[in-house]
């Protein structure tokens, strides 16, 4: 079942760069699925347009039914409530512990306090944080504070989940550990998971759909389990 | 229920940020404590200047002394030439004799002068008793009254009236002019308090966007703010304003200077008018915050 679909999506900048050109892709509900391509391909803003940060110039883009492009700025919040994402680096609140930090989430959007609590727990249990509730993102490792965000983007129990290169600040090992935990929300809770990266060791080896980008055009949409040779 | 947790949420991160940018916050407050204490004077002026002449005006009556040359078709005309004037709201005409007789009754030194006198000798006057609509125009209505055939003289407060009108007309329009201008400058302090707390706050707003805060949860501390640095800047002038006119009440006994300018009593007026300058405070930072917010957080 198609999740995403991108429908001959382009996109140019007030500026005049054109950063994705004609796209079409389209993503099953429940995948796993990683972007790549090199810097200034356009990943970034293929997935903002995704959380409609941006809006295509051309083209339609469709999201569990919704057409993303056509949502009216004052419901973008709706969207984003169905959706997580995280970024390469982490942006936590830096006077917020652990706790606190995800909480925000749901406090962002109107719930109550009994009823944040056990969503929040739970997250944090997820990405093995529990012993570190109260910790501050100061004295929290790397790997520790993008767990700290992964747990805040899936707290609300999205239906999708987008990370923007998660382990661009991280070592290969910590890098491992969050593809490993990304991989198991996304078998655990059935999150439809897409990860930007440009660490093409990590993609060839999980074994994923891939989909490659190259200056704002797909590259090439492999297949689960393809191995990817090409030099982009 | 939701609202109400959203809006607890914000009073208790506005008062925060207030805490914060506590050196800017207390500048807003100053600017605004400055001009609501003129409010709050304008206020008080201007109630009782609209009460003072509402009492004059139905107080004030332009007195027509009819010539005793005048034939009694002059006379009746007269009421009608009164009439005609635009200004003029009501005529009552008084007979001489008329005249008399309530003067006998008042006072028995003139009972007895005036049982000697007939008709034909009374040298009182038939007079004229014309109340006006607008009482800032009674200089002219009674110039005009004066030059009909048949008028010798008229007599009205003449000189206190003007005087006292144009004085407080004055004090009225300088004070909504000061009012305007510090409402102006509030309100610009206001904007850049508010601005800081949005930049302070931008990593909050940014992730709050993120994970689909509603635009109004995102605007509602911000305004919150401003409202909250308006209601603090309204305590001091509302208890300023009610202690210092009851005090000013007391003291002058109720009236300012002559028995014909009675002030406004304090009580309930004064609270009412306390409900304005706290409301004035509040609409203001609400205003001035409700600006930075569409400037500076594009949501
Ligand atoms: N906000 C923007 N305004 C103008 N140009 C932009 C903006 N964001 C990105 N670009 C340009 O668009 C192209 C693609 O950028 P991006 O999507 O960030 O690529 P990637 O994430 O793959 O590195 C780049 O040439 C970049 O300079
Ligand atoms: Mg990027």
């Amino acid at each position: 079942m198609e999740f995403i679909k991108f429908n001959g999506v382009t996109k140019q900048y007030k500026n005049g760069v054109v950063a994705i050109y004609d796209l079409n892709l389209s993503i099953e509900k429940g995948d796993f699925c990683y972007i790549i391509g090199g810097s200034g391909s356009g990943k970034s803003t293929l997935i903002k347009m995704l959380y409609r940060e941006e809006k295509p110039t051309r083209g339609e883009i469709i999201l569990g039914g919704l057409k993303v492009n056509k949502l009216r700025n004052s419901s973008v919040y709706k969207l984003r409530r169905k959706l997580g994402v995280v970024f390469q680096d982490y942006r936590l609140l830096p006077k917020s512990n652990v706790y606190e930090n995800v909480a925000f989430a749901l406090e962002a959007i109107g719930l109550k306090k009994r009823d944040i609590r056990p969503k929040v727990l739970k997250a944090i249990e997820l990405v093995g944080l529990k012993s570190k509730l109260r910790d501050y993102p100061d004295n929290l490792s790397g790997g520790e504070q993008q767990r700290v965000a992964i747990a805040r983007a899936i707290v609300n129990e999205p239906k999708l989940l987008i990370c923007d290169e998660p382990t661009g600040n991280l070592d290969p090992v910590m890098s491992m550990e969050i593809v490993k935990l990304l991989e198991e929300i996304n078998k655990k809770e059935g999150t439809t998971v897409i990860m930007v990266t440009h660490d093409k060791t990590i993609v060839n080896k999980r074994k994923k759909h891939v989909i490659a980008l190259k200056e704002g055009h797909l590259f090439k949409d492999y297949k689960k389990g393809e191995y990817i040779d090409e030099i982009l | 229920m939701k609202f109400f947790r959203i809006l607890g949420r914000s009073i208790r991160d506005a008062f925060k940020s207030v805490g914060r940018n506590f050196s800017l916050s207390l500048a807003s407050i100053s600017c605004i404590i400055i001009t609501l204490v003129i409010v709050a004077m304008s206020i008080v002026v201007s109630y009782n200047v609209e009460n003072i002449s509402n009492v004059l005006r139905e107080d004030l009556t332009i007195v027509a002394f009819v010539s005793n040359d005048a034939d009694e078709f002059v006379v009746k005309k007269l009421k009608l030439d009164i009439e005609d004037i635009s200004n003029v709201d009501k005529v009552t005409f008084k007979d001489k004799s008329e005249i008399k007789n309530e003067m006998m009754k008042e006072d028995e030194a003139f009972e007895n002068a005036m049982k000697t006198w007939d008709e034909e000798e009374n040298p009182l006057q038939h007079t004229y008793l014309v109340k006006v609509k607008d009482i800032e125009e009674i200089t002219e209505t009674a110039t005009a009254i004066k030059n009909l055939d048949g008028i010798d003289v008229v007599k009205y407060g003449e000189g206190m009236v003007d005087q006292l009108i144009t004085v407080f007309k004055v004090a009225e329009r300088a004070s909504i002019i000061a009012v305007i201008a510090l409402v102006l400058m509030t309100m610009f302090l206001i904007v850049n308090t508010i601005k800081l707390t949005i930049f302070s706050r931008k990593r909050e707003i940014s992730i709050m966007r993120l994970v689909g805060a509603s635009n109004f949860a995102i605007k509602l501390p911000f305004v919150v703010e401003g409202m909250i640095l308006g209601f603090l800047g309204s305590i001091l002038p509302v208890i300023g304003m009610i202690y210092g006119y009851k005090t000013l009440y007391t003291y002058f006994g109720g009236k300012f200077f002559t028995d014909i300018i009675k002030l406004v009593r304090p009580e309930p007026f004064i609270y009412y008018a306390a409900l304005i300058v706290v409301g004035i405070g509040i609409l203001v930072g609400m205003l001035g915050s409700s600006r930075a917010v569409r400037k500076y957080l594009k949501v």
